[in-house]
């Protein structure tokens, strides 16, 4: 054991906390534009890993070098993730903008439903081997036990959105339109904010990041499997949940939270209970920030 | 001492002071207007007062005719309702989906005991308090006006019949004191004085008092015996209405409104 | 307008077809490192989803303009068929006799396999009607229900195993085991908002199932716990079929328990308290209403029928193992009491024997079903998003101006 060990099981952490970052980014975006928990979201990431394995498939007859490949099959497969997510959001969601929540919560379910045994369906039940499509980088050699460049790269990429994001939301006009969106939506309509596109702006940004996210972490792992999105979903929307469900930074933090919490758990107590801990830190942290960690407390005006 | 004696309430959100060391006091069977241009703070007072916000600084001492004093602040919102304070709200909180009926039969769930058992087993005990329970709120219904609207749902009704709404099933609680927040609120100058007359007749017949907060300046005037002013989360002013009309520091924080009702 | 839909309905398929075309056309098997090409699919994409784009869009109109005017010559026939059906007694009693009926002869004219399902579908009726209390009544949304189900269906084969504790016994016993545990839950989860409220409920769910998955020198662990004793009647031996008539005739009579304690909630002091704090938790506490008490009440209630269920299911299936309460289990309930229609007692049991009954019917489609299945999700919500039967509630008519005689009637 030792330090090498803690070592490990912490870059374990990061990566997990990154690609929970990933995900849970989209689904605390969906939940502050409206209110509405994204179930299908897991089965957005899933799409976009399966979409890279396609298109890596068919590129493969062409024998490019392995980094142009992974460039093409990620930038196809975010494009169509946002697709399949602004398209759900207008099957799904969209008439449902007035209905109840617990309504609009149902038709998430279907829709996650609808998509798992949509690619279970088209393609296969079974574990599907995944290429690694990142290219090992030369000067990891030595810690290759410890940090893998897919690890690596999962890193910096994961900042590298978080970065963008925030500058995003922050300097850009469509930024603003979201969050005006987010906090009062009747109002930024009355201002003359396109709300309808704001909140497809918000799924396709959304969709996008997961996708990424999905050809990430499957090429890490090695394999995908048309349950993964489900799986995954649901820690990523607890780690949104933990951070305050609605904020940005919330979703990342809480995010890396929980991939620690798993990580060490798991390392240092017991595998097998990996998701209890999980979820005994989520029941934790509310208990002492009924809000979430970052959330915004709403004293309710009577 | 009055029925409610508010002494020094203080009410923090965060940096913001939105209530400063107000104090205020209401006798029996008398009716009081809180009164303040928009953001003074008179909302989150009646919140501070009746439980909903807990965070607040300063005393609020009942005095129920026939009981003992007692301080109340910064306790639950159901335990002050059960204690004889009932409000009404600046936006209309009725429960829309159930019926008129069953709105006012909410506000007598304090004044009875059926548990679960009595929910499941239906004894005769239960079933008599049942039957009581829809004479009285039939009852309430018809001082205030509503009884025809008896079995419709409470969001079907219109508007100025949801605010009284709003007052029978306050009522029902059997409160020695009313706060009503903003009870004229969007209504028309007919129904205003009809609202005028349905208070002063509660006062009467229910030997309650009452606590307002109104803009309907016409509304303050006729009705109220005493009036505190607030602007900025301060207590400005307070005293008899047509004082309280011609004061210049009351004037001012209103700034062109006419108050010569 | 016709040339627009149908122009409108050809982007829309265009779009789709475009947006599934890797997922639908292209296969990668990286196991045998093969790409197929599967062309066909691409017409049928672009036909079907044309086809749907042109219902779909047409019924969405439909429904705006059948919410402003509801001159429709079909629903005043409707509506005039209904009216004269619920005022005449004579009908409302040949109804129910032949619904008693058909419930009571249901055994006796089906087959072993068809009543197996029907079992289980009743025990996912009493469910709905449970979670009914705490989501429709209570407004509470507990994403966790299906371990109050476990924790019922482990009292009956653990004590079992333990004491020999005998199924009657157990019923009752798995209910108040299972109150105990929504107590417990309750406790830490009341102060929390709406939909922190749920994810704590599933996370709690997904704790027990997996503690109880781990444990095994206790419960079993993965495999589970086997043969757990049939229901039995003492002193009668009864064969296989006989028994599920059996464990029919018991569900029946646990659900129409149910729904009568059900019923007398939702017209009581407690359940209009339930209601309120449903419908506006500030306003009901202003009403003198402690509402954590009422939580409580909400969560603890719909864990007792939860649990007594599971004592039936765990004799019934004489075999249980953690992976029958998983969090899509408890999600299926939730489905149920949403789409049955909120507080709704008809439309919660029409749901659960729809929602349950159907994948299994649909077997004849097995690849498809759970496809199937999940848009029937969104389909029902989209075009009826208050449920299939929505909640009704009490009607008093005041015959008499000084209120002093009054009738009940329901409406």
């Amino acid at each position: 054991m030792g330090f090498d060990y803690f070592f490990k099981l912490f870059i374990g952490g990061l990566t997990k906390g990154s690609i929970y970052a990933l995900i849970a980014i989209g689904y605390t975006m969906v939940y502050g534009i409206i209110g509405l928990i994204n179930f299908a979201h897991g089965e957005v990431y899933m799409i976009g890993a399966f979409t890279a394995l396609i298109v890596a498939g068919i590129l493969s007859v062409l024998n490019l070098p392995m980094f142009a490949v992974l460039m093409i099959a990620v930038v196809i497969a975010m494009i169509f993730s946002a697709g399949y997510g602004f398209t759900l959001e207008k099957i799904a969601y969209k008439p449902l903008r007035n209905a109840p929540r617990l309504s609009a919560l149902i038709s998430a379910i279907g829709m996650s439903i609808f998509l798992q045994n949509y690619v279970l369906l088209a393609q296969t039940s079974n574990f599907l081997p995944y290429p690694d499509m990142i290219p090992d980088f030369a000067f990891l050699e030595p810690i290759k036990q410890t940090l893998r460049t897919t690890q690596l790269i999962i890193l910096v990429v994961t900042a590298i959105v978080m970065i963008l994001l925030t500058l995003l939301i922050k300097f850009t006009k469509i930024g603003k339109a979201m969050r005006a969106t987010s906090q009062d939506r009747v109002m930024a309509m009355l201002t003359g904010v396109n709300v309808n596109r704001v909140i497809s702006v918000t799924f396709v940004i959304g969709s996008s990041i997961a996708a990424l996210g999905g050809v990430l972490i499957c090429s890490h792992t090695g394999r995908t499997h048309f349950y993964i999105g489900f799986l995954v979903g649901i820690k990523a929307f607890v780690a949104a949940v933990l951070g305050g469900i609605g904020s940005i930074p919330g979703a990342v933090l809480g995010s890396f939270v929980l991939g620690f919490t798993e990580s060490f758990g798991a390392g240092y107590i017991s595998s097998d209970y990996e998701d209890v801990f999980a979820f005994v830190i989520l029941i934790l942290i509310l208990t002492f920030r009924p809000d979430g960690i970052l959330g915004k407390s709403t004293k309710q005006k009577a | 001492m009055g029925v409610l004696e508010v002494k020094d309430l203080t009410m923090d959100f965060g940096g913001l002071r939105a209530v400063d060391h107000v104090s205020l006091e209401v006798t029996e069977g008398e009716i009081v207007a809180l009164i303040g241009p928009n953001g003074a703070g008179k909302t989150t007072f009646f919140n501070c007062v009746t439980g909903v916000y807990n965070t607040m600084q300063g005393t609020v001492t009942i005095n129920p005719p026939g009981r003992e004093a007692e301080e109340i602040q910064r306790q639950p919102p159901h335990i002050i309702t059960q204690k004889g304070l009932a409000r009404t709200f600046q936006n209309i909180k009725l429960f829309q989906s159930m019926t008129v009926l069953e709105n006012v039969m909410i506000g007598r769930h304090t004044r009875m005991k059926a548990g679960i058992a009595g929910a499941v087993f239906r004894g005769k005990k239960t079933r008599a308090e049942e039957q009581k329970l829809l004479h009285d709120c039939y009852e309430i219904l018809k001082k205030i006006g509503l009884e025809k609207w008896v079995n419709e749902q409470a969001k079907n009704l219109p508007y100025g019949e949801q605010r009284r709404l709003e007052i029978a099933r306050a009522l029902a609680t059997e409160p020695f004191l009313l706060l009503l927040d903003e009870p004229a609120a969007g209504m028309n100058p007919q129904e205003t004085q009809d609202l005028v007359e349905l208070i002063l007749k509660l006062r009467e017949e229910e030997s309650i008092s009452v606590l307002l907060i109104e803009h309907d300046m016409s509304l303050v005037m006729s009705l109220s015996e005493k009036i505190y002013v607030m602007d900025y989360g301060k207590g400005i002013a307070s005293g008899v209405p047509k004082d309280v009309k011609k004061d210049p520091i009351v004037i001012k924080a209103y700034l062109g409104e006419d108050i010569d009702a | 307008m016709i040339k627009d839909r149908l122009l409108k309905s050809l982007y829309v398929s265009l779009w789709l077809t475009v947006l599934t075309f890797p997922v639908m056309v292209i296969r990668v098997n990286t196991i045998e490192d093969t790409v197929t090409w599967r062309w066909g699919n691409l017409l049928l994409i672009l036909i079907g989803s044309y086809v749907f784009s042109l219902i779909w869009n047409y019924a969405l109109e439909r429904q705006e303009r059948g919410k402003k005017v509801k001159t429709n010559k079909l629903s005043i026939k409707i509506k005039e068929i209904k009216a004269t059906v619920s005022q005449s007694r004579p009908m409302k009693i040949s109804g129910l006799a032949a619904v008693l009926a058909a419930v009571f002869l249901f055994p006796f004219l089906t087959s072993f396999y068809q009543m197996s399902i029907m079992n289980t579908a009743l025990m996912y009726v009493m469910l709905g009607l449970g979670l009914n209390i705490t989501i429709g009544l209570g407004g509470i949304l507990n994403l966790g229900y299906i371990a109050f189900f476990m924790v019922g269906s482990y009292s009956y084969a653990l004590l079992n195993q333990a004491i020999g504790l005998n199924f009657w016994i157990a019923l009752p016993i798995g209910g108040l085991v299972a109150l105990i545990f929504g107590i417990i839950v309750a406790v830490p989860v009341l102060r929390l908002r709406g939909d922190y409220l749920a994810i704590v409920t599933l996370a709690f769910g997904e704790i027990m199932r997996i503690v109880v998955e781990n444990w095994s020198s206790l419960t079993g662990g993965p495999s589970g716990i086997r043969s757990i004793p049939r229901p039995a009647i003492p002193g009668v031996d009864l064969n296989l079929i006989d028994t599920a008539k059996l464990v029919y005739f018991i569900m029946i009579v646990l659900a129409a328990f149910t729904i009568l304690i059900t019923l007398r909630l939702k017209d009581s002091r407690i359940g209009r308290a339930l209601i309120a704090m449903r419908e506006d938790e500030i306003a009901c506490q202003s009403m003198g209403i402690n509402i954590t008490k009422v939580k409580v009440i909400a969560f603890a209630l719909g864990a007792v029928f939860a649990g007594v269920a599971g004592v039936v299911f765990a004799a019934n299936t004489t075999f249980i193992n953690p992976a029958s309460f998983t969090l899509w289990e408890s999600v299926l309930v939730l489905c149920i009491v949403v789409l049955g229609g909120m507080g709704s007692i008809p439309g919660v049991i029409f749901a659960a024997l729809v929602l349950k009954l159907m994948p299994e019917y649909l077997r004849a489609f097995s690849e498809y079903r759970m496809l199937v299945f999940g848009a029937v999700l969104v389909i029902m919500m989209v075009f009826k998003p208050g449920g299939l039967i929505p909640e009704k509630r009490k009607h008093y008519n005041f015959t008499n101006k000084d209120a002093a005689d009054f009738e009940e009637e329901d409406v």
